[in-house]
């Protein structure tokens, strides 16, 4: 009985593993494929060579690091503010974050050109266009996380024992608030990057040469390369991914005053 | 004038009106306590000293200034929470320190004030910890040496030890205190627990309902409640309903049996009044051994030093009575008794 559980526990989990391991095998397996039986690293060489490479990958790095400023420089202080002052209002600053998900896209992009018909061409013009979507685009996922994060300190207490001692706006955001849901920001930060570094539609849409919008070039040009770049940017999104875990459980810890009142 | 006025407060919230032209005046130096039962307005009020929250009509005055419109931050004022208030991502010795720090002295200063006040509280070995090492206690006394850690003009302590169990409770009070009296500091504390209040305070507000029932010292409050929710908020009292009859002699009529209360001396016979007892003045004898208030024993619980009597009246209503546990002995549950009481240990006042 227990040596069955035990079979079938190994055999589902092997299978978990080989659903989400074999396309990623193949998929490295073509990449280094250089003909029938032969290996090589050319076309991972060939990606990285490629200036259209490095070019649209910086434009979305820098994309993706002017979202998080922005988006974390306009959603910590509100949702901050909400949790503190307006407590009764965040079924509705819950149902409004999550509206871009209701919105697909290809939806809110022509709805973005019609609103910024007419803006000025250094706006309109530049890929720093898409950052104002991108913003909304991100919204739910880091609201999402700053919410889980303040809902675990008690925000009112402390941001009163800090006015108490003296602390302005300021000091009581910046000192007390933000290290308390640093962990809480980190992984929104980093959510924000995944999304940012895998968003097509809207760069495709503007016509911005965005490192998505390199990578479907690739895939319809180029195969091995294509391979190549998929395996490059799974690495990236990993890597957000295991900085996220990371960063959780390295602060996470501190977070929760374990002990309470005694 | 006197060091921290708090004139004519009124507050609502919506409907419900929190505080009701709430007047006080602490003198410098002074430990005075808020004391009254859950929603009757204390917090609040320690909340409007504290600048947290704006009073819709009243002013708050320390040391002859207006401070009613000035935010929290720059009244100096030092606050301690009933828990959860150190900042988690700093260690106890930061969390002390984050007044100093706000204020920009320099490090050195910083430094020797903080081993001061933890000498002070007694947690030197406990520096270095953070708030989830700390027991509640500790955490409790931490957040107390940051509030002193800034020279506050006035120390807030809301239900400070609430939270806690009751030997910590009762060992803590005692120690903030020591400290309060150490330092001349002047303090408003809030309480629910009336043992607390009166155990700490030089003077104590009774609220109930947004209204200040009584101010006074501890004794003068519980031996001389001037208010019939005073008399029964403050430690346990009997309740007795009755009538003046006589007002030279002092007699009241409680459902056809005479009461012999000197202080019902000078009131109109016919006036309807509440004649209060504490348990620990009523004695009781068995039946047979004089005249009194004829009941039956019908609960009996120990407490220690002395046994918590409920004597069910003849008349209807009932009694407490508090005997040494020693006399206890001899009484038991379902015996039928007298109980009498000191014609100058009762109160009175008008329904």
């Amino acid at each position: 009985m227990r040596r069955g559980r035990s079979f079938w526990g190994s055999f589902w989990l092997l299978l978990g593993v080989l659903y989400f391991t074999v396309p990623l095998l193949a998929t490295a397996e073509f990449s280094l494929r250089a003909g029938p039986g032969r290996y090589t690293f050319s076309s991972y060489l060939t990606i990285l060579e490629d200036p259209q490479f490095r070019a649209s990958f910086q434009l979305s790095l820098g994309l993706a690091l002017e979202t998080i400023v922005l988006t974390l420089a306009l959603l910590v202080p509100t949702a901050y503010w909400v949790h503190l002052r307006l407590p009764r209002l965040r079924p509705v600053v819950d149902f409004l974050s999550i509206l871009p998900f209701v919105v697909p896209p290809i939806v809110l992009v022509v709805g973005l050109l019609a609103v910024y018909r007419g803006a000025p061409e250094f706006f309109i013009g530049t890929p720093q266009v898409l950052v104002a979507g991108y913003v909304i685009l991100t919204m739910p996922y880091v609201y999402r996380s700053l919410d889980v994060g303040l809902r675990a300190v008690d925000i009112r207490t402390l941001t009163e024992a800090a006015q108490s001692l003296g602390a302005n706006w300021r000091q009581v955001l910046l000192w007390v608030i933000l290290p308390n849901i640093r962990a809480a920001v980190l992984s929104g930060g980093l959510l924000t990057l995944t999304i940012v570094m895998g968003e097509f539609t809207m760069a495709n849409v503007m016509l911005f040469y965005t490192f998505p919008v390199y990578m479907n070039y690739i895939g319809e040009t180029h195969a091995t390369p294509a391979a190549a770049l998929t395996l490059i940017s799974f690495t990236i999104t990993w890597a957000a991914m295991l900085g996220i875990l990371f960063l959780e459980r390295q602060l996470g810890g501190r977070q929760v005053q374990i002990g309470g009142a005694r | 004038m006197a060091y921290l006025e708090i004139v004519g407060i009124r507050k609502t919230f919506g409907e419900v009106v929190a505080l009701d032209e709430v007047t006080l005046s602490i003198e410098r130096g002074e430990f005075f306590t808020l004391l009254g039962p859950s929603g009757c307005g204390k917090t609040t009020l320690l909340r409007i000293v504290a600048g947290f929250e704006t009073p819709d009509r009243g002013s708050v005055q320390l040391e002859g200034e207006e401070i009613t419109e000035v935010p929290p931050n720059r009244r100096n004022m030092g606050m301690v929470f009933q828990a959860y208030s150190l900042f988690p991502n700093m260690t106890a010795e930061e969390n002390v320190e984050f007044g100093l720090r706000v204020r920009g002295w320099p490090a050195a200063e910083r430094a020797r004030r903080v081993a001061e006040l933890f000498d002070l509280i007694g947690l030197s070995a406990a520096r270095k910890r953070y708030p989830f090492q700390l027991s509640g206690g500790e955490q409790q006394r931490v957040a107390l040496a940051r509030a002193l850690a800034i020279e506050p003009k006035v120390l807030l302590l809301d239900e400070p030890l609430s939270a806690l169990d009751a030997k910590i409770r009762v060992q803590l009070r005692e120690e903030i205190r020591a400290i309060q009296k150490r330092l001349g500091i002047t303090t408003l504390y809030v309480t629910h627990d009336q043992e607390e209040a009166m155990a700490i305070s030089d003077r104590v507000a009774v609220l109930s309902h947004g209204r200040i029932e009584q101010i006074g010292p501890p004794a003068e409050i519980y031996e001389n409640p001037l208010t019939p929710f005073v008399a029964s908020f403050v430690g346990t009292m009997n309740r007795l309903e009755g009538t003046v009859q006589d007002g030279r002699e002092g007699l009241v009529n409680y459902r056809g049996i005479q009461l012999r209360v000197n202080a019902a001396r000078g009131r109109d016979p016919g006036t309807r009044v509440f004649v209060f007892i504490r348990p620990e003045v009523v004695e009781v004898r068995l039946v047979g051994e004089g005249d009194g208030l004829k009941g039956r024993i019908f609960s009996q619980s120990f407490m220690g030093p002395v046994t918590r009597l409920r004597i069910a009246l003849d008349q209807g209503g009932e009694l407490i009575a508090d005997i040494p546990s020693a006399r206890a002995k001899a009484l038991t549950m379902g015996m039928e008794v007298i109980a009498t009481f000191p014609p100058d240990a009762a109160g009175i006042l008008n329904i």
